[in-house]
This record gives C-alpha cells, sequence and structure tokens, in this order.
C-alpha cells in the first residue's frame, strides 16, 4: 500500500503525463490525476507523530541504521547525526524516504534493499524509520543561534582553526576538511572536539572492504638521517606510513627503516578550554560550521 | 577463441559481462543443444527481473537432465580418486581439498620456499574476476589445474603456472537469493572428472572440471526462504558434504551429503532435533522451527572412525534469546557424525543460548598428540577449545583474546554465559563484537612446530535490543550491534598458540581486525594477509614478518600453496584477484 520507488518516478513526471494526457481525453486525464492525487499523499509518512510507530522504527533503526547513525541517531563513525532538523541531502518526508530507499549517490549511504547494509527494509519498515527519525528530531538548537559571521571570523583569524582545516576549499589541510561537518556531526560531538579534542580523534581515510577508517593519529618519527618530523597520519599498514607533517608536507616511510615512530593518540590540534574560547564565541563557531555546511559555502 | 557456429544473438548471450565467452559456450560438441540453458546464463549476466526467475528455473532443470544423459559416459584421464583424497598430504604439489587435507591442517609439505629465501618472493601471475565483493575462495590445484570460485558464484579453471582461464562458469542467480554477509563463495571440491560446488541459490552443482559445463544441479532448499551455500563441499569417499548457510533468516540448518556421480542426495543432518530427538527439548515452544543453526563452514573428516567434524552457526534470532529458552542444541556446536550416514555420535556446544551471533563455524583441526586424538577450535566466542575427538569430552578451553561475554566456568571446565553479558535496550558493551575474536577464515596447524595458528581480531561492539516477528525470507536478528565508541581503536593479531597450554607463543599485530586466514608449510613460513591489503610471510617459529607484498585491497580469504614443474607457489585472493607469489 505503499509507495515505492517507481510509483515517486511516475509523480515527478506529472507535467510531461498530463500534457501527453489531454490527446487522450477527458476521462483518461481524470483517471491520472486521481491517481497522482493519492500518490502524492503517500509522499507524506501514513504514520507521522505514532509513537507506537516511532518505536518499531527504532528498532529498525537499530538493526538497519545505528552500524553507522549511532545509536539514538545521532551520528556514529560514518553516519551524520540525524536529530539534526536540517538534513544535507533532505528534511521532507519523501526525501528521506528516497534517501533510504534508494541510497544517497557519491555517500557511504546503501540503499535498504537486501544485500545492502543492514538487513533490508520493506516500504512500511522505511516509514517506521522516517517516523522515528522524526520522534528524535530536535527543533534548532540554541547553538545554532549563535552568529555565524563572527564565527567565521574567529575560524580565520582569533582561534586560527583555518590553519589546518578547510571549509569549503580555504584553509589548511592538516586536520580534517570541515566543509560537511556541521551537517554530519551533532553539537555535541563539535563541542566535544573543540574541547577535548584527544577524547574522541577524527575519521580519515576509509578504503573499500576494510571494517575501520584511519583516524587523525599523531605522529612523530625520526628519519634514518636524523630528522625528526611530526604530524598526522594520512594511512598506514603493518610496514609503510604516509604521514603529513605540520608544514602540509607529504612523506611516506618504511617503518623498518626509521630511526623511531611514535604514534599517539593526543591530537595535534590543542584543546579549546573555556579561557581561549568562551562558549559564546564556540557557539559562534558551530554555527558557522553549520551555515557553510548546509548553505553549501562559508560566505 | 570462437569455437561455434552460433548465429550473433545466441553468442552475445554466452558472453559474461566482461565479454568473455561463458562456460556455456565451450564443450558444446559434448551435449545435445540446449538452448534454454543457454538463455539462461545469458540472462544471468544482464538480468535480474524477478519474473524470469521461474523460466530460469525450468530452464536449469531442463539443461540438468541434458547434462545428466550426456555425462554418464566415462572418460580416461588422471582422476582424482577417494584414496588420492585421503592422502592429500603425500601429494604437497597439488591442493585437493578446501583445508588441504582431511584433518584440516592448512599446512603444505612444500618446502622450495623457506626461511632463507622468502624474502625474495615475487608476484608471479594475478587472475581478475572483475566482480565485487569479498573474494573468499581457497583454489584447488589438481596437475598443474587451478580450481577457484569466486563473488557471486562465478567459477574457474585456470593454467595454474600462467594463470590463464581454461573456462569460466557464472551460475545463474535468481534476483531473490539471501546471502546475509556476502555474495561469496569460498571454493570447490573434487573427484573424478568433475568439480563440485555448493551456490548462493541453495544447489549443489557438479562442473565437469574439463570444461566447466554443468554435470548434475540440485536444490537443496528454498533460496527464498534464507538458505544459501558459501561454503567449499567436502567430499568423502562418494558423497559430496555441505552444510547451509542462512542463520540470519530463521532457517533451520541441515548438513547434506549428495552422491558425487548423480546428485541424488544421501542424507541429512538436521541441526536442529525434530519432535522426538534428543535435544528437542532445549528449544521453547516451536522456535525450532525457524532455529537457525547453519553450517557455513567446511568440515573435517577421521578415516579410522569414519567421522566427520562440522561446526556450526548462531541461533535464531541471532541476537536475541527472548522466545527460544534453553541451549538451543545443536546451535554453535561442533557435530561428529558417521560419514556413511550422517547418524550423530557426539555433540559439543561451545555457547549456549548464543545471543552474540558466535557462530562456531570455524575450521575444527585434528591433531594427534602421541596416542590422545584431539580436535582443536579457536573458536569466533573468544576461547581456544580442545577436545577428544573420539568422545567429545572437553580437555581445556583457554580464552584468546579479550573476552567479557563469559567469566565462569562449569564443572566440565566449559565457559558458561554471562547474565549481564545479554543485549539490553540501552545497549551493552560485550567483547568479543558480532565478528568475533576471530571468523570463518581458517587457522592452520603446523606439525613441525605443533603450533596452531588463527587469526584474532580485538573489538568490542554495543548489542541493542531489536524484537522484531520472524517472516519468512526476512532477516532475523532480534537485537542490533555496532561498533563500540570508544577512544581506542580496534587491531587485530596473528597468534601463535600452543595446544597443549593454550598459551601464545607469539603475535604478529595487525593494524586493523583482519578478515584473512592462515596457512603454514613446511619451510617454516605461516602465511597470512591483513585488511590494509598485504600478504604476509612470517618465521612459523619466531612470528618475525620475512616478506611482505601489497596487493592494493584487503584480503579475505585463507592462503594456500601448490607447486607446478617442481616451481612452489603459494596463493591467495585479495580485492577481486587471485594473486600467486613464487621465487624470482
Amino acid at each position: 500500500m505503499f509507495t515505492d520507488h517507481v510509483n515517486l518516478q511516475r509523480t515527478e513526471s506529472l507535467p510531461r503525463r498530463v500534457g501527453a494526457g489531454l490527446l487522450f481525453g477527458a476521462a483518461a486525464l481524470l483517471i491520472l490525476l486521481a491517481a497522482t492525487a493519492a500518490l502524492r499523499a503517500q509522499e507524506k509518512n501514513p504514520y507521522a507523530g505514532d509513537a507506537k510507530v516511532a518505536k518499531l522504527g527504532e528498532y529498525q533503526f537499530r538493526s538497519n541504521c545505528a552500524f553507522c547513525h549511532g545509536l539514538g541517531a545521532r551520528g556514529g563513525g560514518r553516519g551524520p547525526d540525524l536529530t539534526r532538523a536540517n538534513k544535507r541531502h533532505g528534511t521532507s518526508d519523501a526525501e528521506i524516504y528516497h534517501n533510504i530507499h534508494d541510497g544517497i549517490p557519491g555517500t557511504a549511504m546503501p540503499a535498504a534493499t537486501n544485500g545492502g547494509i543492514g538487513v533490508g527494509m520493506s516500504d512500511e519498515e522505511i516509514w517506521q524509520v522516517v517516523t522515528y527519525i522524526r520522534s528524535v528530531e530536535k527543533k534548532a538548537s540554541a547553538a545554532e543561534m549563535g552568529d555565524a559571521a563572527h564565527g567565521k571570523e574567529l575560524f580565520y583569524g582569533a582561534a586560527a582553526c583555518g590553519t589546518c582545516h578547510m571549509v569549503n576549499g580555504k584553509g589548511g589541510r592538516l586536520g580534517p576538511d570541515l566543509s560537511s561537518t556541521g551537517a554530519a556531526r551533532s553539537v555535541e560531538y563539535l563541542t566535544e572536539s573543540l574541547r577535548s579534542p584527544s577524547r574522541r580523534l577524527a575519521l580519515g581515510l576509509l578504503e573499500p572492504l576494510k571494517d575501520y577508517s584511519q583516524e587523525y593519529e599523531t605522529v612523530t618519527v625520526v628519519t634514518s638521517e636524523g630528522t625528526k618530523l611530526q604530524g598526522v597520519v594520512l594511512n598506514e599498514d603493518s610496514f609503510t606510513v604516509q604521514m603529513l607533517d605540520t608544514r602540509e608536507q607529504l612523506h611516506s616511510f618504511e617503518k623498518s627503516k626509521l630511526r623511531s615512530y611514535e604514534k599517539t593518540r593526543e591530537s595535534l590540534m590543542p584543546a579549546y578550554d573555556v579561557k581561549t574560547l568562551p562558549d559564546k564565541d564556540l557557539k559562534d563557531l558551530i554555527a558557522f560550521l553549520l551555515a557553510a555546511s548546509s548553505q553549501g559555502g562559508g560566505k | 577463441m570462437r569455437l561455434l557456429p552460433l548465429n550473433r544473438a545466441i553468442e552475445e548471450r554466452f558472453l559474461d559481462y566482461a565479454g568473455r565467452p561463458l562456460a556455456g559456450a565451450r564443450g558444446k560438441k559434448n551435449r545435445r543443444p540446449a538452448p534454454l540453458e543457454m538463455t539462461v546464463f545469458g540472462l544471468a549476466a544482464r538480468e535480474v527481473a524477478v519474473g524470469l526467475a521461474v523460466v530460469m528455473r525450468l530452464a536449469i532443470a531442463v539443461g540438468l537432465v541434458v547434462a545428466v544423459s550426456s555425462f554418464l559416459a566415462p572418460r580416461a584421464s588422471a582422476q582424482v580418486t577417494s584414496e588420492r583424497l585421503l592422502n592429500a598430504s603425500k601429494e604437497p604439489q597439488n591442493w585437493l581439498m578446501y583445508s588441504g587435507n582431511y584433518a584440516g591442517h592448512r599446512f603444505s609439505a612444500l618446502d622450495q620456499i623457506n626461511t632463507s629465501n622468502a624474502a625474495s618472493l615475487v608476484p608471479k601471475w594475478a587472475y581478475q574476476t572483475m566482480v565485487g565483493g569479498k573474494f573468499e575462495t581457497t583454489p584447488l590445484v589438481v596437475d598443474g589445474v587451478l580450481y577457484g570460485t569466486g563473488q557471486e558464484d562465478r567459477m574457474f579453471a585456470l593454467d595454474a603456472k600462467s594463470g590463464r582461464p581454461i573456462w569460466q562458469y557464472q551460475r545463474a542467480l535468481p534476483p531473490d537469493i539471501k546471502p546475509c554477509c556476502g555474495r561469496v563463495n569460498r571454493g570447490f571440491a573434487i573427484l573424478g572428472d568433475k568439480v563440485f560446488a555448493a551456490t548462493l541459490d541453495a544447489h549443489v552443482i557438479a562442473l565437469d572440471s574439463k570444461t566447466g559445463n554443468v554435470v548434475w544441479d540440485v536444490e537443496s532448499a528454498e533460496h527464498g526462504k534464507g538458505y544459501s551455500y558459501t561454503l567449499a563441499p567436502l567430499l568423502i569417499k562418494n558423497l559430496v558434504l555441505v552444510g547451509v548457510s542462512g542463520g540470519e533468516y530463521g532457517i533451520r540448518g541441515f548438513i547434506d551429503a549428495y552422491d558425487a556421480a548423480t546428485g541424488a542426495r544421501k542424507w541429512r543432518f538436521y541441526t536442529i532435533p525434530g519432535p522426538g530427538e534428543p535435544g528437542h527439548e532445549t528449544w521453547e515452544g516451536e522456535s525450532w522451527k525457524i532455529g537457525g543453526s547453519p553450517a557455513w563452514i567446511t568440515g573435517t573428516y577421521d578415516p579410522a572412525t569414519n567421522t566427520t567434524y562440522w561446526t556450526t552457526g548462531n541461533p535464531s534470532p541471532s541476537n536475541r534469546g527472548e522466545g527460544r529458552a534453553g541451549d538451543n542444541l545443536y546451535a554453535d556446536s561442533l557435530v561428529a557424525l558417521d560419514a556413511d550416514t550422517g547418524k550423530l555420535k557426539w555433540h559439543f556446544q561451545f555457547t549456549q543460548h548464543d545471543e552474540h551471533d558466535y557462530d562456531a563455524t570455524q575450521v575444527p583441526v585434528m591433531i594427534d598428540d602421541g596416542d590422545r586424538k584431539l580436535i582443536a577450535q579457536a573458536n569466533r566466542n573468544g576461547f581456544f577449545y580442545v577436545l577428544d575427538r573420539t568422545n567429545g569430552k572437553l580437555i581445556s578451553a583457554t580464552s584468546y583474546a579479550k573476552v567479557t561475554w563469559s567469566t565462569t566456568k562449569n564443572a566440565a571446565g566449559r565457559p558458561v554465559p554471562d547474565k549481564n553479558a545479554v543485549p539490553t535496550p540501552e545497549g551493552n558493551r560485550v567483547c568479543p563484537g558480532a565478528a568475533g575474536s576471530t571468523n570463518w577464515m581458517s587457522p592452520t596447524y603446523d606439525p613441525q612446530t605443533k603450533l596452531f595458528y588463527v587469526t584474532a581480531r580485538e573489538q568490542c561492539d554495543i548489542f541493542a535490543t531489536a524484537p522484531q516477528p520472524y517472516e519468512a525470507g526476512h532477516a532475523y536478528y532480534g537485537s542490533a550491534y555496532f561498533p563500540n565508541d570508544e577512544a581506542q581503536p580496534f587491531w587485530g593479531a596473528l597468534r601463535a598458540l600452543d595446544p597443549a597450554t593454550g598459551k601464545v607463543k607469539w603475535e604478529w599485530k595487525h593494524t586493523s581486525p583482519t578478515w584473512a586466514g592462515v596457512l603454514s608449510t613446511a619451510g617454516g613460513l605461516v602465511f597470512t594477509g591483513d585488511a590494509e591489503g598485504n600478504v604476509i610471510a612470517l618465521d612459523a617459529t619466531t612470528g618475525k614478518a620475512l616478506w611482505h607484498f601489497q596487493c592494493g585491497s584487503s584480503v579475505y580469504a585463507s592462503p594456500m600453496s601448490f607447486a607446478v614443474d617442481g616451481k612452489q607457489f603459494v596463493a591467495v585472493a585479495a580485492g577481486s584477484a587471485l594473486f600467486t607469489f613464487g621465487l624470482p
């Protein structure tokens, strides 16, 4: 009884269909319009606001989505925080339904069909998940009320974030690119990343078939010639390391040929405590990140 | 090499998605034309329409009759006899079964590549399947021909010296198959002039080892209900033994034996006892009917007692015990069966009433220690078990990786599950995680060092309940698990265990948890791989890495070794390619 992919596509091509329908006469047109109206209705969540269905959706979410989006939909290693009211790839019921049903091209988000990630979901179960997501969504949080323009000044100025981080093409590349981080991460996560960056290191490169991503670990090496270098690990395996030093120079080493190789989970990023970055400024910075990612630019 | 006077339209159907002719196009002169079957193969490469599935099955059935009638005639050739299989270790140039020998050792008696020259190993050839997903095969090699199975049930025979294909076969997979965890196939078994495979649509098939043509094809169970196969069959005498997959779909698991000549089923052992059978009482109500307990890794065999040892997977739903109160026999168990009849001799259950997906589907390895006849398994639940294989009595159980699901043992020394390790609504962190301390990747036993080598994974998961009703053909977990959100990254290791003590002699640390199995050789080496794409040779005594090669994608397979024209090769799949290595 629920809208499937094919039906939705049919709805989207309505204008052409209507134009053609005129040629078939009024009866055909009426039938078509009636059918379209019904389908449109189904683009709305049939269970909106139903707490029981939200609970079922929570179970579906755990089995299918939590692996990436985390318990409680608050974002995990790979998937963005879904409790944000504004979603990068669409906020309407139909858009969320589509993103689950068909996946999101160019991202790690798979289609909710059997054989993808998770256990596979029927149309009904997808609507249950949409209902659940709505039930845990927060309408704009206090942090989103910060001053994004001032946040941008801080980012490239006093707070010096831009020395290491890039937003929409501007900034350094020692740390993770933050262009889409505002949309992907919860405000709590962003706050934690600023206040205590070593608690959870940012994820880096994930290779196909590998279970876990590389992380932004700090590495210090002494080369065979005695040169000491510090930076972040871009990638590594048991035998080699590819690192970016603090001057953004790329190095590749065979570990066995280094005089010393030391890795720590103490982030190279300084911890911004309340003295360095008062709460108000922190809010502004986060507001900048949110604005940058939702508007597709930190203008 | 276009052999057949086919018109263009037909010929195109024989081309796979890489544009090469498929097996069905070859050797046609040996059989009557079977146009329906040809269509099947053509569709396999291009179509996945649900409506065609019925037609396909019909076509396969027609093809089957044709194939059987034309392949009964005997042929002259050096054949793999059941005697050769019994003595597989005595012809180390060949690799005649999944684990190398019936004992499950995955040990090669070849020593041309050894600790003194391993550092100079070089790649010899690679064969690309050009299919995505995990490539888990252990190829067989018989007298210079290599037989392998790939993702999506693509199968192939190669010239083992050059890596060049001799034939290829692509299974016509229906669109509604239900492999829980990857469209994989771990390998062939061989007997006479046939190779045998078990397919993702829950069929067992025999292919002509010279042409790749289908000789027989039998359906074991309904794939639409979640039954599938991923393992390499085990050949004993004239029987093809297979164990089914589907523990994530509420199946009722079984181990089957088929006549190698005809495909007729000779016996079935249900891994969940039916009404009136001992062990049935370990299932609540009707839960036995959908209790899972698959058997998706190849067993081993002791010819002295005609006993075949098989291991079983999780009960369904895999992560929720509610509704299936009891121990849930014979899930997560080792079963000792009479090889001729499939009759149960004894069983040993590793994990009672499992709620963490701790399938016991790891190769059970036979070890003879003086007069003691042992069977050892490094289990997914984190314990290394040693049993008396004559009676199933537990000798020792020692943890070889981080374990929190069990902190106590019963009087017999068997680890028992902790009540506070069950999945909870808020989520409960338990070690090992759902992928286990190890998984299906093979361990190896080296009779020279007398050590047992296993790939260990150090990772924990959060298990959170997510109750769901059973629905035929729908995944059936009952709870969810996901990586623990904690500060330390997960890692892995190759560990050398002493079966006498259960102690770790040495370990080689992997950067992250890996899915590569292990091979040991008479050259004093063990070979393995890692998630970062390296194939690695280590000194079997010290654990020192002597050589490595970067394959460019994770290793999801267990290595093997063979020789052609007196030259030793080591082969392992990584990414979409089968790689071989040898001395320069």
